[in-house]
């Protein structure tokens, strides 16, 4: 898809757009609907929009795999630790409460951590997943490869002995 | 007027449903679940399930199409034939009709006095404003009343991408031979 210029210059002027739209329905969701969940999958749409059209080894330069696993755990951790984080400020965990003097801007800050967290780990979870299967497809093909060129080694080599 | 909206979209998801059943080929029946996704999308707004809706659509007429295709890529591009199997059938069948008779027992749809609407609800519903000072009550429940089940859905979700990564991602040994092993059929 990489020689098609209308998909090309549509694919550069929505990966923008949709990634601004993930980080309006990730930061805007204690107000409208959305939230973490939804913010990821829309951010990692993106990311796989740029693989399908770029293609995949320039899709990955994009998002490596080292930071993707990075960014996947990162995701639980953020929220796993706003959580010891409240334990440590004296409440229960994930008592939103204890992060600030005004218990309201505690909850803000509370839910706009963990809701960042989720939308981290999912949106990272699905880029992977996509390469995964992705890169599953070249895998496969060069085992196929491998063993072609492997049994056609071995044919020469019964002919030689002949 | 409602009654014709929710009338005609549980028609078009059924035969969406039934469109897809009835298909051989793979891809064909990837982009029919993706359709049932959307216009399911489109009921839970008619319900006023806005979030569900938003979730419904990106992820499931989204993503899992996406991933569904690119699974595609890697199995034959027709269904193996096979014959219907009846003890399944037969079990589906039943519960279905179990849960059409259980519906009549359900409250009114939107009753006020709905049990379920009388119990944690208008303390979540009053809290939201009052003690969260978050508009959105989904997003108030999902995070900080529910924060628990948000963290076990995202530890969920990591766990389920750490197996997923393990069987199919692509740290294995054997991919490092082959790569070496093509690398010199080039050199030779």
């Amino acid at each position: 898809m990489q020689d098609d210029p209308v998909i090309r210059v549509i694919a550069k002027v929505l990966i923008p757009t949709m990634m601004l739209f993930a980080l309006y329905v990730q930061f805007h969701g204690d107000y409208g609907p959305g939230g973490g969940f939804q913010a990821g999958v829309i951010f990692a749409a993106a990311f796989i929009l740029n693989a399908t059209v770029f293609g995949f080894n320039r899709g990955r330069h994009v998002w490596p795999a080292r930071l993707n696993l990075m960014a996947i755990t990162l995701g639980v951790l953020l929220y796993g630790g706003t959580g010891v984080a409240t334990m440590v400020l004296g409440e229960n965990f994930l008592s939103y409460n204890a992060l600030s003097d005004d218990p309201i801007a505690g909850q803000h800050l509370g839910i706009l951590l963990v809701e960042f967290g989720v939308g981290l780990t999912v949106a990272a979870v699905m880029v992977a997943l996509f390469f995964a299967f992705a890169g599953r497809v070249s895998h496969v093909r060069l085992l196929n490869k491998t063993r072609a060129h492997e049994k056609a080694q071995a044919e020469a080599k019964g002919t030689a002995n002949d | 007027m409602g009654f014709i909206i929710d009338a005609t979209l549980i028609a078009f998801l059924a035969l969406i449903a039934i469109a897809a059943l009835r298909r051989k080929q793979l891809f064909g029946m990837v982009m029919l679940s993706g359709a049932f996704s959307l216009v399911a999308a489109t009921l839970f707004v008619v319900l006023d399930a806005v979030d569900v809706a938003f979730t419904e659509a990106a992820v499931g007429a989204g993503i899992s199409t996406v991933l569904a295709l690119a699974t595609l890529s890697l199995v034959p591009a027709e269904e193996k034939p096979h014959s219907i199997a009846i003890v399944p059938a037969v079990l589906a069948l039943a519960t279905g009709l179990l849960l059409s008779v259980a519906v009549s027992d359900l409250p009114e749809f939107g009753a006020a006095d709905a049990p379920i609407h009388n119990h944690v609800a208008p303390e979540f519903i009053i809290g939201s404003e009052e003690k969260i000072g978050v508009p959105n009550v989904v997003t108030s429940v999902l995070a900080s009343y529910r924060g628990y089940d948000t963290l076990g859905e995202t530890v969920v979700v990591f766990t389920a991408a750490i197996a997923v990564l393990l069987i199919i991602g692509g740290w294995t040994r054997r991919e490092t031979e082959i790569t070496e092993s093509t690398e010199d059929d080039h050199a030779g």
